[in-house]
């Protein structure tokens, strides 16, 4: 993946991460966890939605077991890292 | 305040078509879970469900009254003939004014919806069947059931997504206490295995692609079923005047709001609900032999109901069964605890807990006695029934049994 790919994904990614979160985009660190944001998993749901949406991909989340689903909800760095190796997949 | 009774079950889900049926099956555990069968099922993700495998419409029902009957109606239909003819009774003029109908459902004609939808949406068609509105309206099962019945007092439909049918039993309950009827037919149903109704549950991502394990490790979801249970709800002194079979008394009903979270469950809600359904009982913890548990097998629902019931009976909650037999026929929305109900009869006139079938691994967080993959003989007194709907509505029933 080029690096502008790869920044595409991550700027989109936070974009969607800080409205779920009602932050400015330039808020949202790239460690920071769903915790720190204040999304609860309510927000989480709908935060996999609109990544579905915005990536045409689909996310493996169950919300019953969230940490153990493949999909790495534990920082914002993991979910685009989990974000950019799905459209991989795809490819 | 009068006394209730139960004269008459009827049923119709996944594990049988009669309410006989349905204890055979939990007796011996069966599930009735399995692959979903219906246009445009290749489009799910989620592709099991307690779905009931076989049904003809046209084998119970006329051309004409398929017109009007969606499937939940469908099923409150066959549901209530059945409680009605083993009630025994008559409904002569005089009985009919004082004789209503009272039905939980959630998602009313949604089939009838999904298939409109589809025509005029995916097909472009701009003309649907006359009747589309009163074959969808919530209100239909309850109407079609007072018609065929003859219901002439109260009837009306209550829709508190999965605790519908305990709400309404509830409310079948108080009328009949208080005086306003002296019989009331009362249950629920639902009819959402159809392509909008699942997808729209994949979209909240709390449905289990493989199975129904409630209160094991191992649970990852809830599994939706389909279906109807009517009971007869009858005044004591009417039912003895025309020597009914009695088959328990209901004792107690409790409903409370969360007041908290749309979709999360709150502990505290439940366990005002637990605790409100014994007084009005009468009951200590130490009374109920068998809980039936709301027990959904999402890891939320399961861990809160657990720590609710601990809660609410102290050390009585070790000396309990509880289980969940949505394992078996999956989650019937606003028709399960009508279905549900049919396992607390069970229990204190045979004898027999049903189980929690797919049990597969204790749980800390859920470690009660929840009669784990095969059903117990164990005489019960009294019996409670669980259900905790999403908006955080609850509505606990207890029953007794009678003589």
């Amino acid at each position: 993946m080029s690096d502008t790919v790869q920044d595409n994904v991550r700027d989109r990614m936070v974009a969607i991460l800080a409205e779920q979160a009602v932050l400015e985009p330039g808020d949202i660190r790239m460690d920071a966890t769903l915790e720190d944001l204040g999304i609860d998993s309510l927000g989480l749901v709908e935060a996999i939605f609109a990544i579905e949406e915005a990536f045409e991909v689909q996310v493996p989340f169950n919300a019953n077991e969230p940490a153990e689903s493949e999909f790495d909800i534990s920082t914002v760095a993991s979910m685009v890292r989990a974000v950019e190796n799905l459209i991989a997949a795809q490819k | 305040m009068h006394r209730v009774v139960i004269t008459g079950q009827g049923a119709i889900n996944a594990l049988g078509r009669s309410a006989g049926e349905t204890m055979q099956a939990m007796r011996e555990g069966r599930s009735g879970i399995g692959a979903l069968d219906f246009q445009d099922v290749e489009r799910l993700s989620i592709a099991i469900g307690g779905q009931i495998r076989d049904y003809l419409p046209e084998a119970h029902f006329s051309r004409q009254e398929l017109t009007l009957y969606d499937k939940f109606t469908q099923f409150a239909l066959l549901a209530a003939a059945e409680a009605v003819a083993m009630s025994g009774l008559e409904i002569g003029e005089e009985l009919s004014e004082r004789a209503g109908v009272v039905l939980g459902t959630s998602g009313g004609g949604l089939q009838t919806q999904d298939e409109n939808y589809r025509l005029v949406y995916q097909e472009g068609k701009n003309r649907v069947h006359p009747f589309v509105v009163p074959r969808l309206m919530n209100n239909a099962a309850a109407s079609h059931v007072s018609m065929v019945h003859n219901l002439q007092g109260p009837s009306y439909t209550v829709a508190t997504a999965c605790a519908s049918s305990n709400h309404a039993m509830g409310q079948a309950f108080n009328l009949i206490r208080s005086g306003q009827a002296r019989v009331v037919l009362t249950g629920g149903s639902e009819s959402m295995l159809c392509f909008g109704g699942i997808k729209a549950w994949e979209g909240l991502r709390v449905m289990s692609r493989d199975g129904c394990r409630p209160f094991s490790k191992t649970r990852n979801g809830m599994v939706q079923g389909e279906g109807a249970a009517v009971f007869v709800f009858e005044e004591l002194e009417h039912a003895r005047a025309r020597g009914a079979e009695i088959l328990a008394e209901v004792t107690g009903f409790a409903m409370t709001s969360d007041a908290s979270d749309i979709v999360t469950p709150n502990k505290l809600g439940a366990v005002r609900a637990m605790r409100g359904a014994l007084r009005d009982a009468g009951l200590a913890p130490e009374a109920i032999g068998y809980i039936n548990a709301h027990g959904t097998g999402t890891s939320a629902n399961d861990r809160t109901e657990c720590a609710a019931v601990r809660e609410t009976f102290g050390p009585a909650a070790d000396a309990l069964m509880i289980s969940s037999t949505k394992s078996m026929h999956g989650h019937v929305i606003g028709g399960t605890g009508a279905i549900e109900l049919i396992a607390c009869l069970m229990a204190l006139r045979d004898g027999v807990i049903a189980p929690t079938i797919n049990y597969e691994e204790p749980d800390p967080d859920c470690d009660l006695d929840v009669v784990p993959n095969t059903a117990r003989e164990r005489p019960v007194r009294a019996a409670m029934s669980n259900a905790f709907a999403f908006g955080g509505l609850n509505a606990v029933l207890v029953l007794t049994a009678f003589g």
